[in-house]
C-alpha cells in the first residue's frame, strides 16, 4: 500500500499538468464566452468531485450510525440495493425521463450509489467510517470552496454579475456551509460525542439538500433571474479536456484523502495511546 | 483574461494551503510522539 | 394514560410552570423581540411602498433571532441539574423527552410571535391583501420548522464549547428552505401576487422529514458519550 502513494502521485501529477495543458491550450476557444470560459474546466470537476465527497461523508456517516445496531444495519442495507434496483427499473420504465436526462446516467448513478454503499462497509470498520466522514467532509469543502471561488469568476466578465441566487449556485453555496457547520461542530465538541453528532448532523444536511434544491427552484419560476452557465451541446475537444481534468481532480483528491486519513488515524493512535497512559 | 489566471491561480492557491496545514499538523504530531517516546 | 405520552404531559407540564413562574426566558424574549422590531424600523424604511414586499422577510427573521433566544436555555435547566443523567438512565424513551420540549418551545415561540405581530402590522401598516388565513398555517408550521431542528441542534450543542454560538451555526444553513418558504409564502399572502400553496406544501413536507430525522436520532444524540 505503502509503495502506492508516490507512484499514484506521480501519476497525479502528470494527469494534472496535461489537464493544464487541454485547458488551456488545446481545447478550442468558445465562441460567445472568450478565453474566461476556460475556468471551466477546473470549475466543473471540483464542483463534481465536491459533491461525490460530500455523498461519500453521507454514506460514511450513515454507515457510523446504523452499524452497531443489527436491525437498522440490514434496513439500511436493503435500502441501499433498493435503491440501485429502483434506479435501474426507472430508466427503462419511465420514458421519456423529464428533464431531459439520460436513462442511461439514471441506471449508472443508482448502481454506483448501491456499489459505493457495500465498497465502503467493506473497507471500513464501523469505528472507521468515523474517520473517513471527517476527511471527506474537510477535503469536500476545500473543493468546495474552489466551486464558490472560481464560479463568481467566471461569471463576472461573462454575465457582469458576481453573484445570482439560481438553483445550482445557492444550493452548493448551501452545501458549503452545512459542511463548514459539520466541521466546527467537529472542533467545538469533545471527542467522545462528536462521532455521533457530527453524523447526525450530516444525515440532516442531506435530507436538507433535495428541499433546498426544490424550494429555490420554485423560487425561480416565481422570480426569473440570470441562470449562470447554460446546458447545450459541447465540442468534443472541450469534453476531453473536461474528462482528463476531472479524472485528474478525481485522483489528486483521492491522494489528498488519503493522506488526510492517515493523520487522522495517526492522530486516533496517539490519543488512544494517552489515554491509556492517563489510566494508569 | 485576467479572471481566468485569478480562477486557475485561486484554485491551486486553496489547494496548497489546505496541503500546507495538513503537512504542519503532521509535523506537530511526529513531534508529539518524539515526546512521547521519550517519556517511556 | 401510557408512559410516553405520561412522561411527555408531565414535563410539558413542569417546564410551562417553572416558566410561569420566573418568568425568565418569556420576558428576555420578549424586550429582545421588541428591540428586534425596532431596530428593524430604524433599517428598514417601514413607510416605502416596498415594505410590504419586504415584511414577510422581516417578522420571520426577527421572529428567528427571537427562536434562537428561546432555544439556546432548551437544556440548560437539564444541564445545570444533571437531569438529563437521569433521563439517560431512566427506562423512559428519549422521544418523550424531545417531544416535550419541542413542545414547550413552540408554545414560547408562539407566544412570542402572537406579541410581536401586532407590533408589526402597528409599525408597518401592514395589510393583507390575498387570503389572510393561511398565514395560520404559515404560522404554525413554520414556527413547528424553526422549533423542532432548534430543539435537536439546542441538544447537539449543549455539549460543545460556545454552545450559545454553536446553535444558530447548526441551525440557521439546515433551515434556510424552510426561511425561504415562511417569508415567501408571507410575502404572497401581504401582497396577494402569487399564490402561498406552494410554499406551504414545502413546509409541510420540511415538517415531516425533520420530525421524524429528529425522532429518529433523538436518542443516539441523548445518550451519546
Amino acid at each position: 500500500m505503502k509503495r502506492a502513494f508516490p507512484i499514484l502521485g506521480l501519476l497525479t501529477a502528470v494527469l494534472l499538468t496535461y489537464g493544464l495543458y487541454q485547458a488551456l491550450v488545446v481545447a478550442p476557444t468558445e465562441r460567445t464566452m472568450g478565453e474566461v470560459q476556460r475556468i471551466f474546466y477546473y470549475h466543473v470537476p471540483s464542483a463534481w468531485t465536491a459533491f461525490l465527497l460530500f455523498f461519500i461523508n453521507f454514506i460514511a456517516s450513515v454507515q457510523y450510525l446504523v452499524r452497531p445496531k443489527e436491525f437498522a444495519d440490514r434496513l439500511a442495507k436493503w435500502v441501499a440495493v433498493a435503491i440501485g434496483v429502483l434506479a435501474c427499473v426507472a430508466a427503462f420504465v419511465i420514458k421519456p425521463m423529464p428533464y431531459g436526462i439520460e436513462p442511461s446516467s439514471v441506471a449508472t448513478t443508482g448502481i454506483a450509489i448501491t456499489a459505493m454503499y457495500f465498497i465502503i462497509r467493506k473497507l471500513f470498520s464501523a469505528a472507521a467510517t468515523d474517520a473517513l466522514a471527517v476527511v471527506t467532509a474537510e477535503v469536500g469543502v476545500v473543493f468546495c470552496t474552489v466551486v464558490l471561488v472560481t464560479g463568481p469568476l467566471w461569471a463576472r466578465p461573462v454575465w457582469g454579475i458576481w453573484w445570482t441566487w439560481d438553483v445550482r449556485l445557492t444550493s452548493t453555496l448551501l452545501l458549503w456551509l452545512i459542511y463548514v457547520s459539520y466541521l466546527m461542530l467537529r472542533r467545538f465538541s469533545s471527542s467522545g460525542q462528536t462521532p455521533v453528532l457530527a453524523a447526525a448532523l450530516a444525515v440532516f444536511g442531506a435530507l436538507d439538500v433535495p428541499l433546498v434544491y426544490f424550494s429555490i427552484w420554485f423560487f425561480r419560476t416565481q422570480h426569473p433571474q440570470p441562470v449562470i452557465g447554460g446546458g447545450g451541446s459541447i465540442d468534443h475537444r472541450m469534453l476531453h479536456a473536461l474528462l482528463i481534468n476531472w479524472l485528474a481532480f478525481l485522483l489528486f483528491a483521492w491522494m489528498v484523502c488519503w493522506s488526510r486519513y492517515r493523520l487522522e488515524m495517526l492522530h486516533r493512535d496517539v490519543e488512544e495511546f494517552q489515554a491509556l497512559e492517563a489510566l494508569r | 483574461m485576467n479572471f481566468l489566471y485569478a480562477a486557475y491561480a485561486a484554485t491551486w492557491i486553496i489547494h496548497i494551503t489546505y496541503l500546507a496545514i495538513l503537512m504542519r499538523r503532521y509535523s506537530r504530531l511526529r513531534d508529539e510522539i518524539e515526546v512521547l517516546k521519550k517519556q517511556k | 394514560m401510557s408512559a410516553p405520552s405520561g412522561l411527555t404531559r408531565a414535563t410539558l407540564a413542569k417546564d410551562l410552570r417553572l416558566e410561569w413562574r420566573s418568568k425568565d426566558a418569556i420576558n428576555a424574549m420578549l424586550f429582545f423581540a421588541l428591540l428586534v422590531v425596532v431596530i428593524f424600523s430604524f433599517s428598514f424604511d417601514p413607510t416605502a411602498e416596498e415594505s410590504r414586499h419586504i415584511a414577510g422577510g422581516l417578522v420571520w427573521v426577527a421572529f428567528l433571532f427571537a427562536a434562537v433566544v428561546a432555544l439556546n436555555q432548551t437544556w440548560a435547566r437539564e444541564l445545570r441539574n444533571q437531569v438529563l443523567d437521569a433521563y439517560r438512565v431512566s427506562p423512559a424513551p428519549a422521544n418523550s423527552l424531545f417531544l416535550a420540549k419541542a413542545l414547550g418551545n413552540f408554545i414560547f415561540v408562539s407566544v412570542l410571535e402572537g406579541l410581536m405581530t401586532p407590533l408589526f402590522i402597528v409599525f408597518y401598516n401592514l395589510r393583507a391583501l390575498g387570503p389572510a388565513y393561511q398565514l395560520a398555517f404559515v404560522a404554525v408550521l413554520g414556527t413547528w420548522a424553526l422549533v423542532v431542528n432548534g430543539t435537536f441542534f439546542a441538544a447537539v450543542s449543549v455539549r460543545t464549547r460556545s454552545r450559545e454560538i454553536m446553535l444558530p451555526l447548526l441551525l440557521f444553513p439546515i433551515s434556510i428552505p424552510a426561511v425561504l418558504a415562511m417569508v415567501q409564502a408571507t410575502n404572497s399572502i401581504l401582497t396577494g401576487d402569487f399564490s402561498a400553496k406552494f410554499w406551504i406544501v414545502l413546509l409541510v413536507a420540511y415538517d415531516l422529514v425533520f420530525t421524524t430525522g429528529c425522532l429518529l436520532l433523538f436518542e443516539k444524540v441523548l445518550n451519546a458519550e
